[in-house]
Protein backbone atom coordinates (compact mmCIF):
# COMPACT_ATOMS: atom_id res chain seq x y z
CA UNK A 1 0.00 0.00 0.00
CA UNK A 2 1.82 3.25 -0.93
CA UNK A 3 1.81 6.05 1.81
CA UNK A 4 0.70 9.11 -0.21
CA UNK A 5 -2.68 6.76 -0.55
CA UNK A 6 -3.10 6.69 3.54
CA UNK A 7 -2.46 10.41 3.14
CA UNK A 8 -4.85 10.85 0.56
CA UNK A 9 -7.29 8.72 2.42
CA UNK A 10 -7.12 11.10 5.94
CA UNK A 11 -6.95 14.24 4.06
CA UNK A 12 -10.34 13.43 2.20
CA UNK A 13 -11.95 12.42 5.32
CA UNK A 14 -10.90 15.96 6.70
CA UNK A 15 -12.04 17.81 3.61
CA UNK A 16 -15.42 15.65 3.95
CA UNK A 17 -15.31 16.54 8.12
CA UNK A 18 -15.11 20.09 7.39
CA UNK A 19 -17.44 20.19 4.27
CA UNK A 20 -20.30 18.69 6.45
CA UNK A 21 -19.34 21.35 8.65
CA UNK A 22 -19.49 24.42 6.57
CA UNK A 23 -23.03 23.42 5.45
CA UNK A 24 -24.10 22.38 8.74
CA UNK A 25 -23.11 25.52 11.01
CA UNK A 26 -25.80 28.38 11.22
CA UNK A 27 -22.97 30.93 11.70
CA UNK A 28 -22.18 32.24 8.34
CA UNK A 29 -18.97 33.74 9.18
CA UNK A 30 -18.32 30.43 11.00
CA UNK A 31 -19.18 28.61 7.55
CA UNK A 32 -17.02 30.85 5.58
CA UNK A 33 -13.76 29.96 7.65
CA UNK A 34 -14.43 26.43 7.41
CA UNK A 35 -14.93 26.75 3.63
CA UNK A 36 -11.21 28.51 3.93
CA UNK A 37 -10.17 25.13 5.65
CA UNK A 38 -11.84 23.31 3.00
CA UNK A 39 -9.64 24.81 0.01
CA UNK A 40 -6.01 24.77 2.40
CA UNK A 41 -6.62 20.88 2.95
CA UNK A 42 -7.74 20.14 -0.77
CA UNK A 43 -4.80 22.16 -1.76
CA UNK A 44 -3.10 19.95 0.24
CA UNK A 45 -4.64 16.75 -1.82
CA UNK A 46 -4.39 18.30 -4.78
CA UNK A 47 -0.70 18.24 -3.89
CA UNK A 48 -0.39 14.86 -2.92
CA UNK A 49 -1.69 13.73 -6.18
CA UNK A 50 0.87 16.13 -7.98
CA UNK A 51 -1.41 18.60 -9.76
CA UNK A 52 0.83 21.29 -8.45
CA UNK A 53 -0.61 23.85 -10.78
CA UNK A 54 -4.66 23.15 -9.06
CA UNK A 55 -3.07 23.31 -5.74
CA UNK A 56 -1.52 26.64 -6.40
CA UNK A 57 -4.94 27.77 -7.80
CA UNK A 58 -7.21 26.69 -5.34
CA UNK A 59 -4.88 28.19 -2.19
CA UNK A 60 -4.92 31.48 -4.02
CA UNK A 61 -8.68 31.11 -5.18
CA UNK A 62 -10.24 29.47 -2.40
CA UNK A 63 -8.01 29.91 0.64
CA UNK A 64 -6.92 33.22 -0.43
CA UNK A 65 -9.52 35.72 -2.34
CA UNK A 66 -12.35 34.09 -2.33
CA UNK A 67 -12.28 34.18 1.76
CA UNK A 68 -12.14 38.05 1.64
CA UNK A 69 -14.63 38.25 -1.29
CA UNK A 70 -17.38 36.57 1.12
CA UNK A 71 -16.30 38.36 4.05
CA UNK A 72 -17.20 41.37 2.25
CA UNK A 73 -20.14 40.00 1.48
CA UNK A 74 -20.83 39.67 4.88
CA UNK A 75 -20.51 43.54 5.31
CA UNK A 76 -22.80 44.07 3.08
CA UNK A 77 -25.83 40.97 4.31
CA UNK A 78 -25.22 40.06 7.92
CA UNK A 79 -23.57 36.85 9.81
CA UNK A 80 -26.43 35.06 10.82
CA UNK A 81 -28.44 32.69 8.44
CA UNK A 82 -32.27 33.53 9.21
CA UNK A 83 -34.19 30.59 7.80
CA UNK A 84 -33.56 26.75 8.20
CA UNK A 85 -35.33 24.88 5.78
CA UNK A 86 -36.35 21.03 5.99
CA UNK A 87 -34.56 18.66 3.47
CA UNK A 88 -36.38 19.09 0.04
CA UNK A 89 -36.47 15.55 -1.24
CA UNK A 90 -37.10 16.23 -4.77
CA UNK A 91 -33.57 18.74 -4.26
CA UNK A 92 -31.66 15.91 -2.61
CA UNK A 93 -32.86 13.03 -5.29
CA UNK A 94 -31.58 15.31 -8.38
CA UNK A 95 -28.25 15.86 -6.55
CA UNK A 96 -28.04 11.70 -5.65
CA UNK A 97 -28.88 11.23 -9.77
CA UNK A 98 -26.36 14.08 -10.67
CA UNK A 99 -24.01 12.59 -8.27
CA UNK A 100 -24.41 8.73 -9.45
CA UNK A 101 -24.34 9.64 -13.20
CA UNK A 102 -20.90 11.88 -12.55
CA UNK A 103 -19.62 8.33 -10.47
CA UNK A 104 -20.59 6.23 -13.18
CA UNK A 105 -18.74 8.53 -15.90
CA UNK A 106 -15.77 7.92 -13.77
CA UNK A 107 -15.45 4.42 -14.58
CA UNK A 108 -14.27 4.94 -18.51
CA UNK A 109 -11.13 6.99 -16.45
CA UNK A 110 -8.04 4.81 -17.08
CA UNK A 111 -6.55 4.04 -13.39
CA UNK A 112 -4.69 6.52 -12.07
CA UNK A 113 -1.12 6.34 -12.83
CA UNK A 114 -1.95 4.14 -15.62
CA UNK A 115 1.12 4.21 -18.20
CA UNK A 116 -1.29 2.99 -21.16
CA UNK A 117 -3.82 5.44 -20.76
CA UNK A 118 -4.74 7.98 -23.61
CA UNK A 119 -2.88 10.57 -22.18
CA UNK A 120 0.89 9.09 -22.17
CA UNK A 121 0.18 6.88 -25.45
CA UNK A 122 -0.60 10.17 -27.53
CA UNK A 123 2.47 11.43 -29.67
CA UNK A 124 3.30 14.44 -28.38
CA UNK A 125 3.51 13.08 -24.60
CA UNK A 126 7.29 11.92 -25.47
CA UNK A 127 8.36 15.54 -26.34
CA UNK A 128 6.87 16.73 -23.09
CA UNK A 129 8.72 14.22 -21.06
CA UNK A 130 11.90 15.16 -22.40
CA UNK A 131 11.15 18.85 -22.33
CA UNK A 132 13.58 19.70 -24.86
CA UNK A 133 10.81 22.20 -25.73
CA UNK A 134 13.03 25.52 -26.88
CA UNK A 135 11.93 28.32 -24.84
CA UNK A 136 12.52 30.93 -28.13
CA UNK A 137 12.98 30.18 -31.65
CA UNK A 138 16.45 31.10 -31.36
CA UNK A 139 16.71 27.80 -29.49
CA UNK A 140 18.18 26.24 -27.09
CA UNK A 141 16.91 22.37 -27.30
CA UNK A 142 19.18 19.55 -26.49
CA UNK A 143 21.04 19.87 -29.44
CA UNK A 144 22.07 23.53 -29.02
CA UNK A 145 22.79 22.54 -25.54
CA UNK A 146 25.40 20.23 -26.78
CA UNK A 147 26.61 22.57 -29.22
CA UNK A 148 26.84 25.10 -26.63
CA UNK A 149 28.85 22.87 -24.39
CA UNK A 150 30.99 21.73 -27.10
CA UNK A 151 32.15 24.92 -28.23
CA UNK A 152 32.67 26.21 -24.12
CA UNK A 153 34.75 23.01 -22.62
CA UNK A 154 34.80 22.73 -18.99
CA UNK A 155 32.64 25.80 -19.11
CA UNK A 156 28.80 25.66 -17.44
CA UNK A 157 26.13 27.17 -18.98
CA UNK A 158 25.30 30.45 -18.35
CA UNK A 159 22.40 31.81 -16.18
CA UNK A 160 19.02 31.56 -17.62
CA UNK A 161 20.25 28.73 -19.76
CA UNK A 162 17.84 25.83 -18.57
CA UNK A 163 18.93 23.02 -21.23
CA UNK A 164 15.63 23.96 -22.79
CA UNK A 165 13.72 23.19 -19.31
CA UNK A 166 11.52 25.39 -17.69
CA UNK A 167 12.91 25.75 -14.22
CA UNK A 168 10.06 25.91 -11.83
CA UNK A 169 7.61 22.79 -11.86
CA UNK A 170 4.52 25.27 -11.73
CA UNK A 171 5.65 27.51 -14.67
CA UNK A 172 6.05 24.43 -16.70
CA UNK A 173 2.61 22.76 -16.09
CA UNK A 174 1.37 26.23 -16.79
CA UNK A 175 2.83 27.52 -19.76
CA UNK A 176 4.03 24.30 -21.78
CA UNK A 177 1.58 22.11 -20.80
CA UNK A 178 -1.94 24.44 -20.12
CA UNK A 179 -0.77 27.15 -22.48
CA UNK A 180 -3.89 27.56 -24.24
CA UNK A 181 -5.82 26.80 -21.35
CA UNK A 182 -4.08 29.70 -19.19
CA UNK A 183 -4.16 32.23 -22.26
CA UNK A 184 -7.74 32.10 -22.52
CA UNK A 185 -8.33 31.72 -18.34
CA UNK A 186 -6.86 35.13 -18.30
CA UNK A 187 -8.61 36.65 -21.31
CA UNK A 188 -11.79 35.21 -19.21
CA UNK A 189 -11.40 36.84 -15.98
CA UNK A 190 -10.12 40.13 -17.67
CA UNK A 191 -13.17 40.34 -19.37
CA UNK A 192 -15.50 39.36 -15.95
CA UNK A 193 -13.19 42.22 -14.25
CA UNK A 194 -14.13 44.75 -16.59
CA UNK A 195 -17.63 43.81 -16.98
CA UNK A 196 -17.83 44.04 -12.93
CA UNK A 197 -15.84 47.44 -12.87
CA UNK A 198 -18.61 48.71 -15.70
CA UNK A 199 -21.73 47.13 -13.50
CA UNK A 200 -20.73 48.37 -10.41
CA UNK A 201 -19.14 51.97 -11.70
CA UNK A 202 -20.61 54.88 -9.51
CA UNK A 203 -21.71 52.59 -6.53
CA UNK A 204 -19.05 52.97 -4.13
CA UNK A 205 -19.65 54.32 -1.08
CA UNK A 206 -21.55 53.28 1.56
CA UNK A 207 -22.50 49.67 1.64
CA UNK A 208 -25.76 50.47 3.37
CA UNK A 209 -26.80 51.93 -0.31
CA UNK A 210 -25.44 49.10 -2.10
CA UNK A 211 -21.81 50.07 -2.66
CA UNK A 212 -19.04 47.70 -2.46
CA UNK A 213 -16.52 48.28 -0.26
CA UNK B 1 13.55 5.83 -3.59
CA UNK B 2 14.19 7.33 -0.41
CA UNK B 3 17.07 8.58 1.56
CA UNK B 4 17.42 5.53 4.16
CA UNK B 5 18.37 3.06 0.95
CA UNK B 6 16.03 1.13 2.38
CA UNK B 7 12.34 -0.48 0.60
CA UNK B 8 9.41 0.06 3.22
CA UNK B 9 6.24 -1.08 2.36
CA UNK B 10 5.00 2.51 2.21
CA UNK B 11 7.00 3.57 -0.45
CA UNK B 12 8.00 6.64 1.06
CA UNK B 13 10.04 8.14 3.69
CA UNK B 14 8.85 6.27 6.73
CA UNK B 15 9.38 8.85 9.26
CA UNK B 16 8.27 11.99 7.09
CA UNK B 17 5.38 9.74 6.51
CA UNK B 18 4.65 9.10 10.24
CA UNK B 19 5.27 12.82 11.20
CA UNK B 20 2.17 13.68 8.20
CA UNK B 21 0.17 11.77 9.84
CA UNK B 22 0.72 13.04 12.77
CA UNK B 23 -0.24 16.22 11.27
CA UNK B 24 -2.99 15.12 9.97
CA UNK B 25 -4.40 13.77 13.32
CA UNK B 26 -3.53 17.55 14.46
CA UNK B 27 -5.55 18.95 11.80
CA UNK B 28 -8.64 16.98 12.92
CA UNK B 29 -8.71 17.78 16.27
CA UNK B 30 -8.17 21.54 15.71
CA UNK B 31 -11.39 20.76 13.36
CA UNK B 32 -13.34 19.36 15.57
CA UNK B 33 -12.86 22.77 17.36
CA UNK B 34 -13.30 24.80 14.91
CA UNK B 35 -16.11 23.20 13.74
CA UNK B 36 -17.79 22.94 17.41
CA UNK B 37 -16.59 26.43 18.53
CA UNK B 38 -19.06 28.32 20.48
CA UNK B 39 -17.44 31.84 20.02
CA UNK B 40 -16.06 33.26 16.76
CA UNK B 41 -12.05 33.33 18.18
CA UNK B 42 -12.08 29.15 18.48
CA UNK B 43 -13.08 29.35 14.74
CA UNK B 44 -10.49 32.12 13.92
CA UNK B 45 -7.58 30.48 16.02
CA UNK B 46 -9.18 27.09 14.23
CA UNK B 47 -8.63 28.37 11.08
CA UNK B 48 -5.27 29.99 11.51
CA UNK B 49 -3.59 26.69 13.21
CA UNK B 50 -5.88 24.41 10.17
CA UNK B 51 -3.65 26.75 8.05
CA UNK B 52 -0.40 26.14 9.34
CA UNK B 53 -1.18 22.64 9.98
CA UNK B 54 -1.79 22.24 5.66
CA UNK B 55 1.55 24.46 5.46
CA UNK B 56 3.67 21.47 7.48
CA UNK B 57 1.85 19.06 5.68
CA UNK B 58 3.00 20.05 2.37
CA UNK B 59 6.73 20.61 3.33
CA UNK B 60 6.53 16.82 5.03
CA UNK B 61 5.01 15.76 1.72
CA UNK B 62 7.57 16.98 -0.47
CA UNK B 63 10.31 16.03 1.29
CA UNK B 64 9.00 12.52 1.73
CA UNK B 65 8.46 12.41 -1.87
CA UNK B 66 11.91 13.69 -2.59
CA UNK B 67 10.56 16.89 -4.02
CA UNK B 68 11.98 19.82 -1.89
CA UNK B 69 10.42 22.25 -4.95
CA UNK B 70 7.47 21.45 -2.68
CA UNK B 71 8.70 24.68 -0.24
CA UNK B 72 7.25 27.07 -3.16
CA UNK B 73 3.75 25.77 -1.87
CA UNK B 74 4.42 25.60 1.37
CA UNK B 75 5.52 29.46 1.38
CA UNK B 76 2.02 30.36 -0.59
CA UNK B 77 0.24 28.54 1.82
CA UNK B 78 1.43 30.14 4.37
CA UNK B 79 1.50 33.98 2.81
CA UNK B 80 -2.25 33.08 2.19
CA UNK B 81 -3.24 31.95 5.45
CA UNK B 82 -2.12 35.19 7.11
CA UNK B 83 -4.15 37.22 4.51
CA UNK B 84 -7.22 35.29 5.25
CA UNK B 85 -6.73 35.80 9.17
CA UNK B 86 -5.94 39.23 8.86
CA UNK B 87 -9.29 39.91 7.06
CA UNK B 88 -11.09 38.03 9.59
CA UNK B 89 -9.92 39.92 12.11
CA UNK B 90 -10.38 43.23 10.58
CA UNK B 91 -13.99 42.05 10.29
CA UNK B 92 -14.65 40.87 13.63
CA UNK B 93 -12.69 44.44 14.67
CA UNK B 94 -14.56 47.13 12.66
CA UNK B 95 -17.36 45.13 10.46
CA UNK B 96 -16.27 46.01 7.31
CA UNK B 97 -13.47 45.50 5.21
CA UNK B 98 -13.00 49.17 3.17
Amino acid sequence: MNGIVVLDMALLALILMTAIGAVEVRNLYSAIMLSSVYSLLMACFWMTNDAWDVAFTEAAVGAGISTILLIGTLVLTGSIETVRRAVSWPALLVCALASAILIYGTLDMPRYGDPKAPAHTHPLYSGFVKQDIPKHPSGRSAADVAAYEAAHPGKSHGPDFFHGHVPNQVTSVIVTYRAYDTMFETAVILTAGLSLILLLRGRRGNPQRGGLL
Amino acid sequence: MNTLGAVNPFGIDLPMLSACVVMVVATALILIRAIKGPTAYDRILGMNAAGTCAVLIVALIGFATQRPDFLDLALAYAILNFLGTIAILKFVKYKRLG
